[in-house]
C-alpha cells in the first residue's frame, strides 16, 4: 500500500496551518474561517482513521510512522521524535473524532469566531502532539500547548464565573505541569544507561533504561501527582467542574472528552512505561483514590442542579474507572482503560454538544426548570439517552465493554499482593466501583426523565425546536460510534492490546 | 599598536558612531527628523557584521596591552546583544524621540555611548578597563534616563538612578581597592594565578563580593533593585527598554568576566552569594510584580525575576551555565525590548502606562495584543516560544551543578509569575475596551516590534543559536 510521507507530522502541521490561515482570513467571512477548520480538522480524521487501518490490518507491532528531526539534539538530547503505536493511534482517532464534532458544535459561535478557531486549533496542535511524541521534552512542550490556550478560550466565550474558572484551570494545570517537569528532568538525569548512549529524552531509550527503586518511587509519585491534576484526581479535581462548566461547548468538549485523557495517557506511557517499580510501589494509593473518584463523582453529581454540572462531575467519575484500570495493570484492566478512555471521550464530547444545544434553545442549564423536552426535540432527547446508557455501561454500549474490562482486570489483579483481611485490596475496589455505578444509572436516569419526559410546559418551550444541519454531526457520529464499538469493539480492543506489551514489564 | 587597535575595530567603528550620528543631526532637513533613527540602526547592524567577521579570528582568545582587554568570542557574542539592542531600540524610538525629544542626534549618539561602554565592559581584562566601560555605558544611561526633559517623572528618574549609580560605582571601586591591596595587581589574568598560588587572601573575598554586589545593582538582583521600579518607571519608555535588557546583559558579561575567570579559580565561596541573589531575585521580583498596576513597574518586577533566572546559570558555574546565560540574555533583549516598545505604543495614544489602559486591546488594536500575547507568554516560559528554551537550558545547567533548590524555586516562581501575565493577557482579551480610545500604531515601532516576535517565535528552534553560545563558552573556560 502506498504510504503517505510523514503521516503524523501532518496530522500535527495540519491544524497549526489552518489556525495560521484562519489568523490570516478577513473577520467577516465566516464561512471560510468555519470551513478552514473543518477541511483541516477531516483531514486529521480521515488520516487518522487510515493509520488505524493500516496499522491494523498489516498487523503491525510497536512504533510505527516514525518521524525525527534534530532539534537540540547534540547538546543536550532533545529531538523531534513522533511515532505511534496502538495506543497512541486509537487516542489519535479519538482527538480527530471529538474536534472534527467539536468544529460543527461551535458553528454557531458569532462572537470573535476567528480568535475562537484560532485557540481551537492551536489546542488541538499540542494534543495531537501529547499523543505522538516519543521525546520526553517533546511531550511535555505539547502538553503546555494544550493547557494555555484553554485560559483565553474559557476565559472569553465561557459563562459563569468564567474568567475565575479559567484562571483556576489554568494555574492548577501549571503547577501539574511543575511536578512533570522536575519529574521528567529526574529522569533524564537518573536513568543508567547503556554504554556509548549520552543522555537523552528519547522514551524509548528512558522506557528500556534502568533506575534506582528509590528513584522510580519518588519519580513515579511526582509524575503521578502532575499527569493526576489532569485526569481529575480526586482531591486535585476542582478545577475540572469549574472549568467544564464554564467553558463554551467545544471547548467543554475537547478538554473533558480529551484533554483529560492526557493526563491518563502520560501516566501509562511514562509512568508505567519507564518507572514500571515505582508503579507498583503505588499502585494501591493510585487504585484507592481512582474508586474514590467513582463513588464521589457520581454522588455529587446526583446532587446537582446545573446540566453541565453533572456532566462534569460524571467526567471526574468516569476518568476514575480508567485510573483504576491502569492501577490494576494487566493486559486486560490496561486494555479496559484505554477503551475507557476513548469511550468516555467519545460520550462526555456528546453530552457536552448536547447540553450545548438544549442550552442555545431552552436558556437554562437547571434541570428543575425543563420537562417534556423530548417532544420538541426527539433527536437530542436519542442521542441524549444514548449517552446515558453508555455512560453507565449498558451492554451494547461502549461504556459497557470499557467498564466489564476494568473491572474483570481489577479482580484480577494482585491476588497474592495488598491483602486486607485476606481480601486482595483490588477486588474490594472493585466491588466498590461496580455499586457505584448503580449510582450512576441513577443520576442518569433521573436527568433524563426530569428533562425529557414528563409535562411540557407549552408556554416556556412551546417552540423550541430539533438539531439542525451541522448540529447533527456531532450526534450522529459520537452517537454511532458508541452503539457501534459496544456492538463490536473487537478492531479496537485488538488494536489497543497490539501495544500493551511494552507496559507489562514483570 | 596599529595592530591592537585593528583588533579594536568593532569598539572604535561604535565610537564613530556615536559621533556621526550627533553630526548628522546637525545636517538635517527641517521637519525631517525620522531618517535619523534608521540611520543609526544601520550603523549598529553594520557594526554587528564587522563583529561576525571577527568570529573566525577568535578561536583563541586575543589578549591586548598585556591582558587588559580580552578578545574572546564570549565577548563576541554580549557586544552582538548590545548592538542589535541599540539597533531595534533605535528603530523603535523613532516617532517617540521625533514627539518627545528636542535633540534627536544625541539622543542616538548615547545609545552608542553605553554600547561602547558595554563593550568595554564585555572584553575588560582587568578591574580598571572594567570600571571605565561601566562609568562610561552608565553616564551615559544617566542622561538617557533623564531624557524626556518635559516629563517631571523622568528627571526624577535619572536623578535617582545618578545617586544610587553612582553608590554602586563607589562600591565597586572600593572592593576594588581591596582586591588590589590584597593582590597588588588589578590585572584579572594575575589575580587568577594568585588566587591558586596562595588561595583566597581575605581582603581579596571581602573586596569581590563588594564587587559582586556593584554588577548586581546593575542587573538589578536583589536586594540591590530598589532602583529599578522607579527608574523604569519615569524613563522614557524605549529608554527603560533598552537599560533592561542590553545594560543587564552588560552586567551579566562583567558578573561573568568577573567571578567566572579570575576569582573562581580555587574558591566557590562567591556562589553563596550568588545562589542567594538568584533565589531572592526569582521569589521577590514575582511576588512583587503581582500586585502592580502600572505596567512598567510590573515589567521592572518581573526583570528583576528575569535577572534571578539568568544568575542560576551563573550559579551553575560551568560552561552549560554561561552558554545557557547568553542564550538567555539574547532571547531576553528581544522579548522584553518588544514588551516596552509595544508599552511605547500604547502609553503614546493613551496618556498613561496603567494596566487598565490595555482593556479590550485585542479590539482597539488585534495586531499589538497578539503582538504582545506571545511576548507575555514567552516572558512566562511558555513553550515553544524563545523565552522557555532560555528557562530551560538555565535550569538544566543548574540541575547539572547539582542546585536542585534553586531549579525547585525557580520552576515554582515561574508558575507563579504566569499570574501576572496573564493579568495583561486578560486585560487585552477578555475585559471590554469601553470607550478607551483606539492605538494609533507609529510604523517604525511596528516594525521593531514584529522584528522581535519573529525572533522570539524562531527562537523555538534554538539549535543554530546555541551552538554558537557552545562554541563561545567553550573557549572561556
Amino acid at each position: 500500500m502506498t504510504m503517505i510521507p510523514h503521516p503524523l507530522t501532518i496530522i500535527l502541521l495540519a491544524p497549526l496551518v489552518a489556525a495560521l490561515i484562519v489568523m490570516v482570513v478577513p473577520r467577516r467571512n465566516l464561512l471560510a474561517i468555519r470551513m478552514t477548520s473543518a477541511v483541516a480538522a477531516g483531514i486529521t480524521l480521515i488520516l487518522s482513521a487510515w493509520l488505524c487501518y493500516i496499522y491494523l490490518s498489516e498487523g503491525r507491532r510497536g512504533l510505527q510512522f516514525i518521524d525525527r528531526a534534530d532539534w537540540v539534539g547534540g547538546l543536550v538530547g532533545i529531538n523531534y521524535f513522533v511515532a505511534a503505536d496502538g495506543v497512541s493511534l486509537s487516542l489519535v482517532l479519538l482527538t480527530a473524532l471529538v474536534i472534527f464534532c467539536g468544529v460543527f458544535a461551535s458553528w454557531t459561535v458569532v462572537h470573535r469566531t476567528k480568535e475562537f478557531y484560532c485557540l481551537l486549533l492551536l489546542l488541538v496542535v499540542g494534543v495531537f502532539g501529547v499523543f505522538v511524541a516519543q521525546d520526553l521534552f517533546f511531550f511535555f512542550l505539547f502538553y503546555e500547548i494544550a493547557v494555555l490556550p484553554m485560559y483565553l478560550l474559557i476565559g472569553i466565550w465561557g459563562t459563569g464565573p468564567k474568567e475565575y474558572s479559567a484562571m483556576k484551570l489554568t494555574l492548577y494545570l501549571l503547577v501539574g505541569s511543575a511536578f512533570m517537569l522536575v519529574g521528567m528532568l529526574g529522569m533524564y538525569f537518573a536513568a543508567i544507561l547503556p554504554v556509548g548512549q549520552s543522555r537523552t529524552f528519547d522514551l524509548t531509550v528512558l522506557s528500556q533504561a534502568q533506575y534506582s527503586h528509590n528513584f522510580q518511587v519518588v519519580a513515579f509519585f511526582l509524575l503521578y501527582i502532575g499527569f493526576g491534576i489532569l485526569a481529575g484526581i480526586w482531591p486535585l479535581h476542582t478545577w475540572s467542574p469549574d472549568g467544564h462548566a464554564s467553558a463554551p461547548t467545544a471547548v467543554s468538549m475537547l478538554h473533558a472528552g480529551v484533554l483529560m485523557k492526557l493526563g491518563a495517557y502520560g501516566v501509562l506511557r511514562v509512568g508505567f512505561g519507564c518507572l514500571p517499580e515505582g508503579a507498583q510501589s503505588w499502585v494501591w494509593l493510585v487504585g484507592t483514590i481512582a474508586v474514590i473518584n467513582i463513588v464521589y463523582g457520581s454522588y455529587v453529581a446526583m446532587g446537582q442542579r446545573d446540566l453541565k454540572y453533572v456532566i462534569a462531575y460524571s467526567s471526574v467519575s468516569h476518568m476514575g474507572v480508567v485510573m483504576l484500570g491502569l492501577a490494576a495493570a494487566n493486559e486486560i484492566a490496561f486494555n479496559g482503560a484505554v477503551m475507557q478512555m476513548i469511550s468516555h471521550g467519545i460520550m462526555t464530547g456528546l453530552f457536552f454538544a448536547l447540553v450545548g444545544l438544549v442550552y442555545e434553545r431552552s436558556h437554562t442549564r437547571d434541570i428543575e426548570a425543563m420537562g417534556g423536552l423530548a417532544r420538541r426535540m426527539p433527536g437530542i432527547a436519542l442521542a441524549f439517552t444514548i449517552g446515558g446508557l453508555a455512560s453507565f455501561g449498558l451492554p451494547g454500549t461502549s461504556g459497557f465493554v470499557a467498564e466489564l474490562l476494568v473491572f474483570l482486570g481489577a479482580f484480577r489483579a494482585h491476588l497474592h499482593s495488598y491483602l486486607i483481611g485476606g481480601v486482595p485490596l483490588f477486588s474490594i475496589l472493585a466491588v466498590g466501583a461496580v455499586i457505584a455505578i448503580v449510582v450512576t444509572a441513577t443520576y442518569v436516569l433521573r436527568v433524563l426523565q426530569r428533562i425529557f419526559h414528563g409535562p411540557l410546559d407549552e408556554a416556556k418551550y412551546g417552540e423550541l425546536t430539533d438539531a439542525r444541519t451541522t448540529e447533527w454531526v456531532a450526534l450522529v457520529v459520537l452517537g454511532g460510534l458508541l452503539v457501534l464499538i459496544g456492538i463490536y469493539p473487537s478492531p479496537l480492543t485488538d488494536l489497543i492490546g497490539s501495544s500493551l506489551g511494552q507496559f507489562l514489564r514483570p | 599598536m596599529a595592530q591592537m587597535l585593528e583588533q579594536l575595530k568593532p569598539e572604535l567603528l561604535t565610537l564613530c558612531a556615536a559621533l556621526v550620528v550627533i553630526l548628522a543631526d546637525l545636517i538635517q532637513v527641517r521637519g525631517r527628523r525620522k531618517w535619523i533613527g534608521w540611520f543609526s540602526a544601520a550603523l549598529a547592524i553594520a557594526v554587528v557584521f564587522t563583529l561576525a567577521g571577527e568570529w573566525g579570528k577568535l578561536a583563541q582568545p586575543i589578549s591586548l596591552w598585556g591582558g587588559v582587554m580580552v578578545l574572546d568570542r564570549l565577548g563576541l557574542l554580549f557586544k552582538v546583544i548590545f548592538l542589535l539592542g541599540v539597533a531595534v531600540a533605535s528603530v523603535g524610538s523613532i516617532d517617540f524621540a521625533a514627539q518627545r525629544f528636542r535633540h534627536i542626534g544625541e539622543y542616538y549618539g548615547l545609545l552608542f555611548f553605553s554600547a561602547f561602554g558595554m563593550m568595554l565592559m564585555a572584553s575588560a581584562g582587568d578591574l580598571l578597563t572594567l570600571y571605565l566601560g561601566l562609568e562610561v555605558a552608565s553616564l551615559s544611561l544617566y542622561v538617557l534616563a533623564a531624557y524626556a526633559k518635559a516629563s517631571p517623572r523622568s528627571g526624577e528618574a535619572g536623578m535617582k538612578y545618578i545617586i544610587l549609580g553612582a553608590t554602586a560605582s563607589a562600591i565597586y571601586l572600593y572592593g576594588a581597592s581591596l582586591i588590589y591591596g590584597a593582590v597588588g595587581t588589578t590585572l584579572f589574568g594575575t589575580i587568577s594565578h594568585h588566587v591558586s598560588l596562595e588561595g583566597v587572601h581575605p581582603g581579596l573575598a571581602v573586596g569581590g563580593v563588594f564587587v559582586l554586589a556593584a554588577f548586581a545593582f546593575k542587573i538589578a538582583a536583589v536586594p540591590f533593585h530598589m532602583w529599578a521600579p522607579d527608574v523604569y518607571q519615569g524613563a522614557p519608555t524605549p529608554v527603560t527598554g533598552f537599560l533592561s535588557t542590553a545594560s543587564k546583559a552588560a552586567g551579566f558579561a562583567a558578573i561573568i568576566r568577573v567571578l567566572l575567570g579570575p576569582m573562581l579559580h580555587g574558591a566557590s565561596g562567591w556562589l553563596v552569594f550568588v545562589i542567594a541573589l538568584s533565589g531572592m531575585s526569582m521569589v521577590v521580583g514575582n511576588l512583587l510584580a503581582l500586585p502592580q498596576r502600572d505596567i512598567k513597574r510590573m515589567l521592572a518586577y518581573s526583570g528583576v525575576a528575569q535577572a534571578g533566572y539568568a544568575l542560576v546559570g551563573i550559579a551553575a558555574a560551568s560552561n552549560l551555565g554561561t552558554l545557557a546565560t547568553i542564550f538567555f540574555l539574547f532571547q531576553y533583549l528581544f522579548t522584553n525590548l518588544g514588551a516596552f516598545l509595544v508599552v511605547t505604543i500604547v502609553g503614546s495614544s493613551v496618556g498613561d502606562d496603567q494596566i487598565t489602559s490595555y482593556h479590550g486591546l485585542r479590539g482597539r488594536n488585534p495586531g499589538l495584543a497578539l503582538a504582545m500575547l506571545v511576548i507575555l507568554l514567552s516572558l512566562g516560559g511558555i513553550p515553544p516560544l524563545s523565552g522557555f528554551w532560555g528557562k530551560v537550558f538555565l535550569f538544566w545547567a543548574g540541575v547539572k551543578s547539582g542546585l536542585y533548590g534553586l531549579v525547585l524555586i525557580g520552576v515554582m516562581a515561574s508558575v507563579l509569575s504566569l499570574y501576572y501575565y496573564l493579568m495583561v493577557a486578560r486585560a487585552m482579551y477578555i475585559e471590554p475596551a469601553a470607550d478607551r480610545p483606539p492605538v494609533r500604531l507609529q510604523l517604525p515601532a511596528v516594525i521593531a516590534i514584529i522584528i522581535c516576535v519573529l525572533v522570539v517565535v524562531g527562537l523555538a528552534y534554538p539549535g543554530p543559536l546555541i551552538s554558537l553560545a557552545t562554541k563561545a563558552a567553550a573557549g572561556f573556560f
